[in-house]
């Protein structure tokens, strides 16, 4: 699906890995039962950035309530699956295979770039930034560069003196052509290596194509934004970037309220900044971005922090979103509670992804997200 | 000391370990090689890891709940231990009778469940199955905590059968029914876990197994043809003497010692890469009453494994335990072992955390462009770095080698000392034609002998690059 500049939609997903605090994100304010669970780590009234009567965001993320404020951010309350797990890995395995009851191989974005791209013409239609693929981007034939820093990714980026690395690829290349007779598995290295040799070499390029009036911060959230915003600009046709938050940076058992205000001033500045860059760079209009976390937290903090639970949220931003608050608020009534402590979800993240997948990318999302979910408002 | 029983030590303690420095290969061809495969499936008798400083270094290991400490302290083992089979039989073991972190979310009892295979991995299989049925951590991991006299749950009682014993089926034929699914599940019913459930979100205290008489289906039952008032252990008993089991376990054990085999579903099917081998081992099961220790011994003495050199993909574990006993570092506990660490889960290999019950696909699956990057640029960024004992120790030997005069010689002196490693023509020619732009090979001064020794770290980068480096 093309965007209004005749360039294909692109996705771009922050993981916010660890299991955000729903409850301290898009706070209920008014609710009596908010500042009672929340002793210690409640949001006071006054400093809640109000979004109605009801709900306002956390304090620290002033640069999203702008964007909110535009009408270009769409936050889906109460996101989840039935029976949810509370372990980081296997409710993360589930959002990003889709398959909360067995376990899945595949991620919904591998398949949806194999989509894209069956026959990986461009080793460069999905990239991660970030050591080690997420699941959602695995897939079988699928190549997906992972790009630890940008700046230094590559192969053999360890060989030092430029002239000496130029000769070791060189070397590289040689020994990685083609040749007949050597079995069907080095025939495959060969043709991985040459394709990373590929996605490197062009990936390479980015940074020193990027201009920009937009500073980053300098927090790794910040800078995977910028290593997105650079691909993007560079226009070497990827469609699906991917980066996550530090490893369970959301994971806040403790010393919560420091913490946690940190992150979401990052992740709001971060987000800000980004699409101030594609302002300036006049590319705002096929971009969507798509933030999610694993699970939300315990209804009741725990004294400094809050433990593992599961209704959370998802953010959708980008100039065709329909902003606005969708799905219902849980409900924090002792009765309603999960398993009695957790916020019950109430929207399926298949539907969330398969909005994105019909609506943004013009894609069937059945075979992608495993079933038949309603397409939700925001697009 | 001939190449040629350098170059087949080497290829037993790439299998049988992770890799030995050259120093330590000749030691062993000096012992012996029939003598080397008897000191490696008695670890009993090389001392055992000093794992007290180990311990104390990552408080984590003993009190919390978190994987990270508990894969270092693996790591660590891999890299020290004097008892290389005793590990990788715990490798080996561990992708086959899986249990993960993702649902146990208990790192100090995933070390506990390791141990079990440290402890009888070379031991009798009857027994290994026997304790794995009553372990914890498998007891909760496959649900049997669930398996209740009124409410059978099939989670274990059917993984028992297909993954850990039987197999689905062999030449073209099922091995078992659904009926002898369910008559494992109700032999199973009433082994349980004290406490039934981790606690939750910190269990500090580990899991021990219970079995609880008034839960369990004492009524008769048909499994594999037999009646009776079965058991759980009735069943294993019943299992691990099919002649299924043997060759199960044979595939598995050719599979991940000698050459890469179809993944494992595919084993109903396809007949063994090689039958012959597969009876050879399947007899030395059976002769032995199960004893793994001398199926290892037939195994590494057979002419198919000496012959089976470079058949395999190495596993993320493999690479980074080999590179770090290659290069020597991490001999005693010092920071910077969990980066370290992290890289087998950038390759893909998530220690103690397998993806599913099934374990890692193994073989070609381990490469894709991100985890070959991650692979190539690790090692190149050890074996380049001369400031490491390992390297040095090799830039010395090639250093003191007054036969290497020309480019070729050079290739294959690195070649040697870093395997050694078959490379083909291709790759070859590549690696001679960089060595020739390097120039005269000179070691006079002190001067040239400083770049000589930088044009072997360079070398070493490059063999490590190619392709047939990612072979074992």
């Amino acid at each position: 699906m093309m965007a209004g500049n005749g360039k294909d939609r692109v996705l771009v997903v922050l993981s916010l890995s660890g299991g955000n605090d729903f409850l301290n994100t898009v706070v209920p304010y008014t609710n009596p039962l908010y500042q009672d669970y929340r002793p210690t780590l409640g949001i006071p009234e006054d400093q809640v950035l109000r979004i109605n009567d009801e709900v306002g965001f956390h304090p620290s993320m002033t640069e999203l309530k702008g964007i909110y404020d535009q009408g270009k951010m769409a936050v889906i309350q109460g996101v989840g699956y039935p029976h949810p797990s509370r372990s980081h890995f296997r409710s993360m395995d589930i959002w990003h295979t889709c398959e909360p009851d067995t376990i899945g191989q595949e991620g919904w974005l591998g398949r949806t770039i194999k989509e894209m791209d069956p026959n990986a013409d461009n080793v460069l239609t999905g990239v991660n930034f970030g050591r080690g693929l997420p699941r959602a981007l695995v897939a079988p034939g699928v190549p997906v560069a992972s790009v630890g820093n940008i700046e230094t990714y590559g192969l053999l980026t360890g060989i030092e003196g430029n002239q000496q690395r130029t000769d070791a690829l060189d070397v590289f290349s040689r020994m990685y052509a083609p040749a007949i007779g050597s079995g069907p598995v080095m025939d495959y290295i060969w043709e991985t290596g040459r394709s990373a040799l590929k996605g490197a070499d062009i990936l390479q390029t980015a940074p020193q194509k990027y201009a920009s009036n937009v500073e980053y911060g300098s927090s790794p959230i910040a800078q995977g934004m910028k290593a997105i915003a650079q691909v993007h600009f560079a226009e070497f046709g990827t469609r699906i970037l991917y980066t996550t938050s530090p490893y369970n940076s959301f994971d806040t058992h403790a010393s919560q309220a420091g913490a946690h205000a940190q992150l979401w001033r990052q992740v709001s500045e971060s987000v800000a900044d980004f699409y101030e860059d594609l302002r300036e760079h006049n590319q705002g209009d096929e971009v969507l971005l798509f933030m999610f976390s694993e699970f939300g937290r315990r209804a009741r903090d725990n004294g400094g922090g809050t433990d593992h639970g599961t209704g959370g949220a998802c953010w959708i931003i980008g100039d065709h979103v329909n902003g606005g608050l969708y799905g219902e608020y849980p409900s924090l009534n002792q009765g309603d509670l999960e398993d009695g402590g957790d916020l019950m979800h109430n929207v399926d993240f298949r539907s969330v992804y398969t909005t994105i997948l019909e609506k943004w990318l013009g894609m069937d999302a059945k075979p992608l997200v495993g079933g038949s979910y309603e397409p939700m408002g925001f697009l | 000391m001939a190449e040629s029983d350098i170059a087949l030590m080497a290829h037993l303690m790439r299998r049988a370990g992770f890799g030995a420095t050259r120093d330590e290969l000749e030691a062993y061809v000096a012992k012996g090689y029939e003598a080397t495969v008897d000191e490696l499936v008695h670890p009993e008798r090389q001392p055992d890891v000093d794992f007290d400083l180990m311990e104390r270094s990552l408080p984590e290991y003993g009190e919390l709940a978190g994987i990270e400490s508990n894969q270092q302290s693996w790591v660590y083992r891999m890299v020290n231990t004097k008892r290389p089979l005793q590990e990788k039989m715990t490798l080996f073991w561990h992708g086959i009778l899986c249990t993960g972190f993702a649902k146990i979310d208990y790192g100090r009892m995933m070390s506990i469940y390791a141990d079990l295979f440290r402890r009888k991995g070379l031991g009798n299989y009857r027994e290994l199955i026997m304790e794995l049925s009553s372990h914890p951590t498998m007891v909760y991991y496959l649900d049997n905590t669930d398996n209740h006299k009124d409410a059978i749950n099939e989670n274990y009682g059917r993984e028992l059968l297909e993954l850990f014993t039987l197999g689905v089926g062999m030449d073209g034929n099922f091995n078992y029914t659904e009926d002898d699914v369910k008559a494992a599940s109700r032999a199973f019913t009433g082994w349980s876990v004290n406490p039934a459930l981790p606690v939750f979100p910190y269990g500090r205290s580990p899991w021990s197994f219970r079995f609880d008489p008034t839960d369990h289906d004492d009524s008769e039952k048909t499994f594999l043809g037999k009646t009776g008032r079965w058991n759980g252990g009735d069943i294993v008993n019943m299992a691990v003497e099919q002649p299924a089991t043997a060759r199960f376990i044979s595939r598995h054990l050719y599979n991940f010692f000698v050459a890469d085999e179809p993944q494992v579903p595919a084993w109903k099917d396809t007949p063994p890469r090689d039958p012959e081998a597969i009876q050879i081992l399947e007899k030395a099961f059976v002769d032995s009453g199960y004893e793994m220790s001398e199926v290892m011994s037939t195994l590494f003495n057979s002419d198919f494994f000496k012959n089976a050199r470079f058949q395999k993909v190495k596993s993320p574990a493999e690479v980074v335990a080999g590179t770090i006993r290659l290069v020597k570092d991490h001999q005693q506990v010092k920071p910077g072992l969990f980066p370290v660490m992290k890289e087998c889960t950038f390759m893909g290999q998530d220690l103690l955390n397998p993806p599913t019950v099934e374990g890692w696909h193994t073989g070609r699956e381990w490469i894709d462009s991100g985890t070959l990057v991650e692979r190539i640029n690790f090692v190149a960024d050890q074996v380049g770095n001369l400031d490491l004992p390992g390297v040095q120790l090799i830039a010395s030997r090639m250093t003191g080698d007054n036969s290497i005069t020309s480019p070729e010689a050079f290739v294959d002196g690195c070649l040697s000392l870093i395997g050694p490693v078959e490379v083909s023509e291709k790759t070859k020619e590549a690696l001679v034609e960089h060595a020739k732009g390097g120039g005269e090979i000179r070691r006079g001064t002190e001067e040239e002998r400083s770049s000589f020794a930088r044009r072997v770290g360079e070398m070493l980068q490059l063999i490590v690059a190619t392709a047939e480096y990612q072979y074992n």
